[in-house]
């Protein structure tokens, strides 16, 4: 039951570790998904996007099995999660975290107990002090003030909620991390503080980040590539310049419409270069300071 | 197998140790070097990372405390490592994660004082909650078209109709035990023909309404706490003040009327149940035929009988449902307070009325119900 060692590819999974194929889902007779396929590359940070109701959520829930898709296969880190009925059947959720719209933090829990939670559960036998000093880092690392640990979920504003929920989902240092629209319902200055930690924290931690999102200026800022969901199925994925040269009509919308058209004079604003090239750098800085 | 990071310590000709970590120094294998890693005591001048096969957050931290705490500098790191090392090393080690907690004896003093309080406060909210109703009651008359008609008939559907099938089942099997218990014992003096009066007189006084109000607490006192905590939780109650909907008139009396009205239906019904309970024991026992049984409960069962029960069935079924909508109405917080105040409403209600079912009891004798 060893868990790979991040970084040590040891299958052919390596590259993709989310793979959707055929992916089919419906609620009585309202079809959400036919025909589904994407697939996502190791390291990448990729946004997810549609209109509401086009089943971005139904999709992040089919691939971490909280929903039994009527068809298709997905793959996530090498596991067939379709073909596994029971929970227990999951055994690679010790390697993705993921963050819910609201949170979804335990209430009766402290933020320091809600990150404890998952690491109790996968390594039991980690001793008390080590566990408190885990929480405590984990709560620094996604941004929030000290004094935030020992608080309840109910003392936390919306987005604290949102950054605590975000430790819960890192506690175990996963490789995937899933997030549903983690900007959504925060000030400006939130969100770009979010968007801008999720960019850090997938460089830090190498991790790979699949992102819902209705937020133009995370699309911006911090995706590498972007998979737009329309007509049941995802009808493309690419890096924003990609898709700007596609003529599908939802997506010229999308992105030219004065929203699509502010976020992107806002980012060219801010970095001349697109993200991924902007992220890299800032890596480069870092390491150097390290040094 | 799982593999276990490891860490083999050297002491120098100066004194000064050397440590140095080895295999994956991840979440999944760094339990059992911790205690070994804490118990290092001195300085230590070098930890050397360069044995680490693979490293997190969490061996970053454990590497980081190792240094910071022994003055140590780290050697061998990898560039992934010096990163995380880097990212975990800006945290502040000692702040307090845990909810600061007073001592025992002041603790115990604090929630003796937070209970009294809260049942001053409570009393006094309670009230509040009665007056508020009677306002809505006030107002509601003098404007009928705002009384809200299709919600009273859903509720009356779901705490009436949806029940029958329970309350009857219940009621039923409480006739049979009565019938055959009294049975065993008036057999004693040959008198089992008093089974009939002992299941009819009870059935109809004390226990088809009692047992029914028992029933409907459970059932329904439950759901409307339930509901109208949810409700708060998730600003439904908010959105409908804003709107200028009373929540009161919209979500309180529709379920008092209808828990009122419909515990009078039920109340009989159950009386019903338990003599059909009673007459299918004594036939099946007694030998005494289930028409006989049924026609000598009208001979023997007095009409104030009847009477004592249907006058406390709509008091019961008032205090069933205003318990769940007042406890539902004070939820404010989290999901665990929906599920305390759930409990205490059931609770209260189904207290309250024993109490009150005592008190009926010596009222009823005393005006010559008896």
């Amino acid at each position: 039951m060893s868990k790979p060692v991040p970084g040590h590819d040891d299958d052919h999974q390596g590259d993709y570790p989310i793979v959707v194929e055929g992916l089919c889902n419906s609620f009585g007779d309202h079809v959400i998904h036919q025909d589904l396929s994407l697939k996502v590359k190791r390291g990448e940070i990729l946004g997810v996007v549609g209109g509401s109701g086009t089943g971005k959520s139904v999709l992040m829930r089919s691939i971490i099995g909280l929903q039994i898709p009527d068809a298709g296969r997905i793959e996530v880190l090498g596991d067939d999660i379709t073909a596994a009925r029971d929970d227990d059947d999951i055994d690679i959720r010790s390697r993705w975290g993921v963050l819910f719209q609201g949170g979804a933090l335990f209430s009766t829990l402290t933020v320091a107990e809600n990150v404890e939670v998952p690491l109790k559960e996968f390594y039991p036998d980690l001793g008390g002090d080590l566990l408190d000093e885990i929480a405590r880092f984990k709560v620094m690392l996604s941004g929030l003030p000290d004094e935030a640990a020992a608080k309840y979920p109910s003392e936390l504003s919306g987005g604290m909620k949102k950054r605590a929920g975000l430790a819960r989902a890192l506690a175990l240092d996963p490789e995937l991390l899933f997030l549903d629209e983690p900007t959504a319902g925060l000030d400006p200055i939130g969100a770009a503080g979010f968007d801008e930690l999720i960019g850090d924290l997938q460089d830090t931690l190498g991790l790979t980040v699949f992102l819902i999102t209705h937020d133009l200026d995370t699309l911006y800022a911090i995706c590498d590539r972007v998979a737009v969901l329309a007509d049941k199925k995802v009808i493309a994925v690419g890096t924003i310049p990609e898709l700007l040269a596609l003529d599908h009509p939802w997506i010229q919308e999308y992105f030219k419409g004065p929203r699509g058209r502010a976020a992107q004079a806002t980012q060219e604003r801010v970095h001349a270069a697109p993200a991924g090239q902007v992220r890299a750098k800032a890596v480069d800085k870092r390491l150097k300071a390290g040094e | 197998m799982r593999e276990w990071s490891d860490f083999t310590t050297t002491t120098g000709p100066d004194g000064e140790q050397d440590v140095a970590l080895s295999g994956p120094l991840v979440v999944a294998s760094v339990a059992r070097i911790d205690p070994g890693l804490r118990a290092i005591e001195g300085r230590i001048a070098r930890i050397d990372l360069s044995q680490v096969s693979a490293i997190d957050t969490v061996g970053a931290w454990l590497a980081f405390r190792l240094a910071n705490r022994h003055g140590a500098t780290i050697t061998g790191a990898s560039v992934e490592a010096r990163r995380l090392i880097a990212a975990v090393g800006a945290c502040p080690e000692e702040t307090d994660i845990t909810p600061p907690r007073a001592p025992l004896v002041r603790r115990v003093l604090d929630s003796i004082g937070d209970y009294v309080t809260a049942s001053g406060a409570g009393s006094i909210a309670f009230l509040g909650f009665i007056g508020q109703m009677i306002l809505a009651v006030c107002s509601m008359i003098r404007h009928p078209s705002r009384f809200r008609g299709k919600a009273l008939v859903h509720q009356m559907e779901l705490v009436g109709v949806s029940a029958l099938g329970i309350i009857g089942l219940m009621s039923f099997l409480v006739g049979v035990v009565i019938a055959q218990q009294g049975a065993v014992q008036l057999k004693q003096f040959g008198a089992e023909i008093y089974t009939i009066n002992l299941t009819g007189r009870l059935s109809f006084r004390e226990l088809g309404v009692l047992m029914t109000a028992i029933m409907v607490a459970g059932r329904s006192g439950s759901a409307f706490a339930a509901q109208l905590g949810t409700m708060k939780l998730t600003e439904e109650v908010d959105a409908m003040r804003t709107i200028g909907v009373s929540p009161i008139e919209a979500l309180v009396i529709p379920r008092v009327l209808a828990c009122t009205f419909m515990m009078i239906l039920l109340g009989f019904y159950a009386s019903l149940a338990a003599i059909v309970g009673g007459a299918t024991i004594s036939t099946l026992t007694l030998d005494i035929p289930f028409m006989t049984f049924l026609s000598r409960i009208q001979e023997v069962v007095p009409l104030h009988d009847l009477w004592v029960g249907l006058i406390k069935a709509p008091v019961f079924g008032a205090i069933v449902a205003l318990s769940g909508c007042y406890q539902g109405m004070q939820v404010e917080g989290n999901s665990e307070e929906v599920g305390t105040r759930t409990t205490t409403a059931v609770v209260q209600a189904i207290f309250a009325v024993i109490v009150l079912d005592a008190f009926f009891a010596v009222f009823f004798s005393e005006v010559g119900w008896g």
